[in-house]
């Protein structure tokens, strides 16, 4: 399979203009004949689905929770990033691209970077347009914090409720078409299945998860915007219904899978305090701009954080990479604060995390600084572990976060199969093997906002003498079949183990075996593991009640279906990737340092995974990465 | 820690619900919740019995989507807290917990502890929002606006929409969470154009839905997990008023 990523001619600076001037367009009358499917509302589907109805396209907007407003770019605390350069402090577009592509440990495409940096611009401008209340100066002007991985101050922020306020910008322009009829709206609904018809992306199957009656929904063109699913791992930041079936059963019907192990595990959450629990609480990276690391120097430490004097701490961060210090990308942070548990001097009652420590910040700037800042996230704090973090330092831990992985596709936005996109964390586009802190809700906004408005249309062009796509072509019938007879076999499985036991074994293997660090004997094994767990799925798993009603055990089962396979994949994708490079850390593969070792002679590509069928092993292809401005360089944050 | 569960049952709309018993044993006082009750259905589902139906999504307290009334309080005895932040800690060993849905006319209950609360996603789309479209937008900074309006437009901006309000407030009203809309738009200079048109739609759409009127409790104050102002609410009444009086 050749994989064009359709770059366009011309400088890095001049490809967005190229293709926006050369793009096909579709004359206003004729974009009422043309139905645009969007899946999913976060920021990116929210964004597509108002951007497109509002050119006057006729949408259909689809979400599995009760209000397109929940998607869990909600959750979001931290901030945007744009390189709108208002603090002065020598920010650029190209400086942007720069520290992206770098943190993403050069595993991504320069002209998808430079054009997310670029779009960057806008994003702000069109967020404050809608109202959404930005932190801003005394004198009016908008105010930036940093985040990791980075030397200027270019994130965005609405106190730590960035997301739910981006989002909420998003949502509100999307129910002002839902208002006029433009997009009709479909809430507790989920995706089943991909309709492809002569090879193109025509409609996909739903399931109302309210009555349990599976619905066909035709269209033009189909896009995910489905988010990531880092859920895998069981416990992770994210929400309990983040998923990667939707993706993935695009994939199975043809779209590729890149770098699916290409999985972040953000340094700062909150640890896991039992086998009960059922997620892990991020604290925003924000926090450290003002916090510092630190594990104490004897492993079997009893004091209180307190009482251990300074020449007894390890502030490893600042020790190891003094340029960057706490501020380190979360690879490295994460891996850092791995090393430190794993030889011993993890703290907790499981001794399983590390401290965040605002004493010297407090001391410094005042309480009533640190609280205007950080004041939501401290009270979250309180509320889950019971403890005053003003009073002692946070105890904080690793968790899976932010999947870089998803459906390849090209410049575009258009995945392998024609007619299907994918936008915001469900794709693989911009971050490379390593995202940097609050890129990814720029991505998911100018992919909707900016980007697929145009490309979708050049797509589009294409249909106008198609007419309407009739939702009873056989295609739809089979289409419905199938995943008419998937739930029917789980419901007659009537096992002894619950759907969560399934989800909690293999998110374990994958924290052990494909997480912050991975190795070859561990790999093979966790591959083997997981098929055995798979099978053992199929045979003993109890799912109780009916397909035709609300029944939320079925939707997990289908979710962790697909999980299992997923992991099988991300297993595979770690194996066959003989170098570390940004979140996938091999340990044969490290300085003497322990610092990861990258090999561009080999390595310098994307792995596009193609589904080979059932039990058999995936297919690799790859597209090979070019570097014309900025020559790859050994990441070092010393 | 052991708890005595008395939990609203419900099939469906049109069905009789009830309370039923269940006795939870050995829990961890740092479980939260909505843990407890993964535990709960985690033995239902083994004993062949259908698991409770609730919502949630997020469990940060983010996503508005959970929410159940509590001993009779909406998202429990915690205050700005909603139900997926609460821990078993609030509770005492033994105690008897009474769970029961968000009840209120324009929410009809789903199953067990679902609602419906679409209503709200139509209150905002009758008119929550800043007429503008993608790509019109100019330079940020070609309006400043001061801190002290931002964040207060922020406390308004920050309702999560989980309906608490409207299951605490003993007429049903919907009152704060459409307050809240309508002043974090008023009070940003971009919201002002159509400050006008925006509070009659939302006020209008708001009584179509069938919530009742607020005669001023405050009860949802108390129980709103944002800290959500009821000074809202008489701002919404004066720009209702105002909008009123101009209205040609
Ligand atoms: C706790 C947390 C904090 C974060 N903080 C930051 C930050 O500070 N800065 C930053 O830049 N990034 C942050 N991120 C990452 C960022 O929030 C996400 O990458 C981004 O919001 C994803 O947006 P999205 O639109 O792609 O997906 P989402 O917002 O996840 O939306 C997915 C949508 O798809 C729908 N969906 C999924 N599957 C199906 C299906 N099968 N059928 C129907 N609908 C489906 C869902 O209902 C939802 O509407 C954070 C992430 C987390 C988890
Ligand atoms: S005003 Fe408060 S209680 Fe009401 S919906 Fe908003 S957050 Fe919930
Ligand atoms: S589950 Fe999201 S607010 Fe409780």
């Amino acid at each position: 399979m050749n994989l064009d990523a359709k770059i366009p001619e011309g400088s890095l600076e001049q490809k967005w203009e190229n293709f926006k001037k050369t793009a096909k367009l579709v004359n206003p009358a004729n974009r009422k004949k043309l139905e645009v499917i969007v899946v999913g509302t976060g920021l990116a589907g929210s964004s597509i689905a108002a951007s497109l109805a509002e050119m006057g396209y006729q949408v259909k907007a689809f979400c599995f929770q009760d209000s397109p407003r929940r998607a869990h770019s909600v959750a979001a605390q931290g901030g945007v990033n744009a390189a709108k350069n208002y603090k002065n402090d020598g920010d650029s577009v190209y400086r942007m691209f720069v520290d992206t592509l770098k943190g993403g440990d050069f595993r991504a495409r320069e002209a998808n970077v430079y054009r997310m940096a670029e779009c960057s611009l806008n994003l702000i401008d069109q967020a404050v347009a809608q109202g959404v209340p930005f932190g801003r100066e005394y004198g009016g002007y908008l105010n930036n914090r940093s985040f990791g991985g980075v030397q200027v101050s270019r994130t965005f922020y609405a106190r730590g409720q960035t997301g739910q306020q981006l989002l909420l910008g998003a949502y509100q322009a999307l129910m002002r078409q839902v208002g006029k009829g433009a997009v009709k709206l479909y809430s507790r609904h989920e995706m089943l299945d991909l309709v492809l018809i002569d090879g193109k992306a025509r409609g996909i199957i739903v399931r109302n998860l309210d009555t349990g009656v599976l619905e066909r929904h035709a269209g033009h063109a189909v896009i995910l915007a489905t988010g990531g699913y880092g859920k895998i791992y069981y416990l992770s930041t994210l929400a309990m219904g983040c998923n990667g079936s939707a993706i993935w059963r695009a994939h199975k019907k043809g779209a590729l899978m890149a770098s699916p192990s290409w999985i972040q595990i953000h340094p700062t959450s909150l640890p896991q305090s039992g086998d009960y629990q059922s997620k892990l609480t991020l604290m925003s990276e924000s926090l450290r701009n003002d916090g510092r690391i630190w594990v104490p120097l004897k492993t079997d430490e009893t004091r209180n954080p307190n009482d251990i004097p300074e020449n007894e701490r390890d502030y490893y961060l600042e020790r190891r990479y003094p340029a960057f210090g706490n501020l380190a990308p979360r690879d490295i942070s994460s891996r850092a604060a791995k090393e430190r548990i794993d030889a011993g001097f993890g703290i907790g009652p499981l001794k399983n995390a590390v401290y965040l420590d605002f004493a010297k910040a407090i001391k410094e700037q005042g309480r009533s600084k640190i609280e205007e800042k950080y004041g939501n996230l401290f009270d979250m704090y309180r509320k889950i572990t019971g403890f005053d973090a003003y009073e002692e330092p946070m105890m904080i831990s690793p968790s899976a976060h932010f999947s870089m992985g998803g459906l390849w596709v090209d410049y575009e936005l258009m995945t392998t199969v024609p007619g299907l996109f994918a936008l915001g964390e469900a794709n693989f586009a911009d971050h490379g093997a390593n995202r940097l802190g609050a890129n990814s809700l720029l991505q998911a906004s100018v992919d909707g906002y900016f980007i697929a408005p145009y490309t979708v249309a050049n797509y589009l062009s294409g249909d106008i003498h198609t007419g309407k796509i009739d939702d009873q072509h056989p295609e739809f019938d089979k289409a419905q079949a199938a995943v008419e007879a998937n739930l029917k076999k789980l419901l007659a499985i009537g096992g002894n183990k619950t759907v969560d036991y399934y989800h909690k074994t293999l998110g374990k293997i994958l924290y052990d075996y494909c997480g912050l660090a991975r190795n070859e004997a561990g790999l093979k094994g966790a591959i083997v593991e997981i098929r055995k767990l798979r099978e053992d799925f199929y045979k003993n798993v109890k799912i109780p009640g009916d397909s035709i009603a609300m029944n939320s055990e079925l939707e997990k089962a289908g979710r962790v279906s697909d999980y299992l396979e997923i992991g099988e994949l991300m297993c595979f994708d770690a194996l066959s990737r003989n170098e570390s490079c940004g979140a996938h850390f091999r340990e044969e593969y490290q300085t003497a340092e322990g610092e990861a070792m990258r090999n561009d002679a080999e390595f310098q590509f994307i792995s596009a995974w193609e589904w080979a069928g059932a039990g058999a092993d995936p297919v690799l292809h790859k597209e090979e990465l070019t570097f014309e401005v900025l020559k790859p360089i050994v990441r070092s944050y010393k | 820690m052991k708890l005595n569960l008395k939990v609203w049952r419900q099939k469906d709309r049109e069905s009789q619900g009830k309370l039923v018993d269940y006795v939870l044993e050995d829990l961890n006082p740092h479980m939260s919740f909505l843990e407890m009750l993964d535990t709960l259905n985690e033995r239902l589902i083994l004993a062949g019995d259908e698991p409770v139906e609730f919502d949630h999504d997020c469990r940060e307290g983010i996503c508005g989507q959970c929410g159940m009334m509590i001993n009779g309080i909406a998202h429990g005895p915690l205050q700005n807290t909603t139900t997926c932040q609460l821990h078993l800690r609030s509770f005492t060993n033994n105690e008897t917990i009474f769970i029961e849905p968000f009840r209120s006319q324009a929410f009809p209950i789903k199953r067990d502890l679902r609602v419906d609360r679409s209503a709200f996603d139509r209150i905002i789309s009758s008119g929550g929002f800043v007429s503008t479209n993608t790509g019109q937008a100019p330079d940020a900074h070609a309006l400043p606006i001061s801190h002290q309006v931002t964040e207060a437009a922020f406390d308004s901006a920050a309702c999560i929409g989980c309906g608490a309000c409207v299951a605490t407030c003993k007429n049903s009203s919907a009152a704060l969470f459409t307050s809240a809309k309508i002043n974090h738009l008023v009070l940003l200079p971009q919201g002002k154009e159509e400050r006008q048109e925006r509070v009659i739609r939302m006020v209008e759409q708001m009584d179509a839905e069938e919530f009742g009127h607020c005669s001023n409790t405050e009860a949802c104050e108390v129980e709103c997990p944002q800290g959500i102002s009821v000074l809202n609410i008489a701002r919404m009444n004066y720009e209702y008023n105002r909008a009123l009086t101009r209205r040609k």
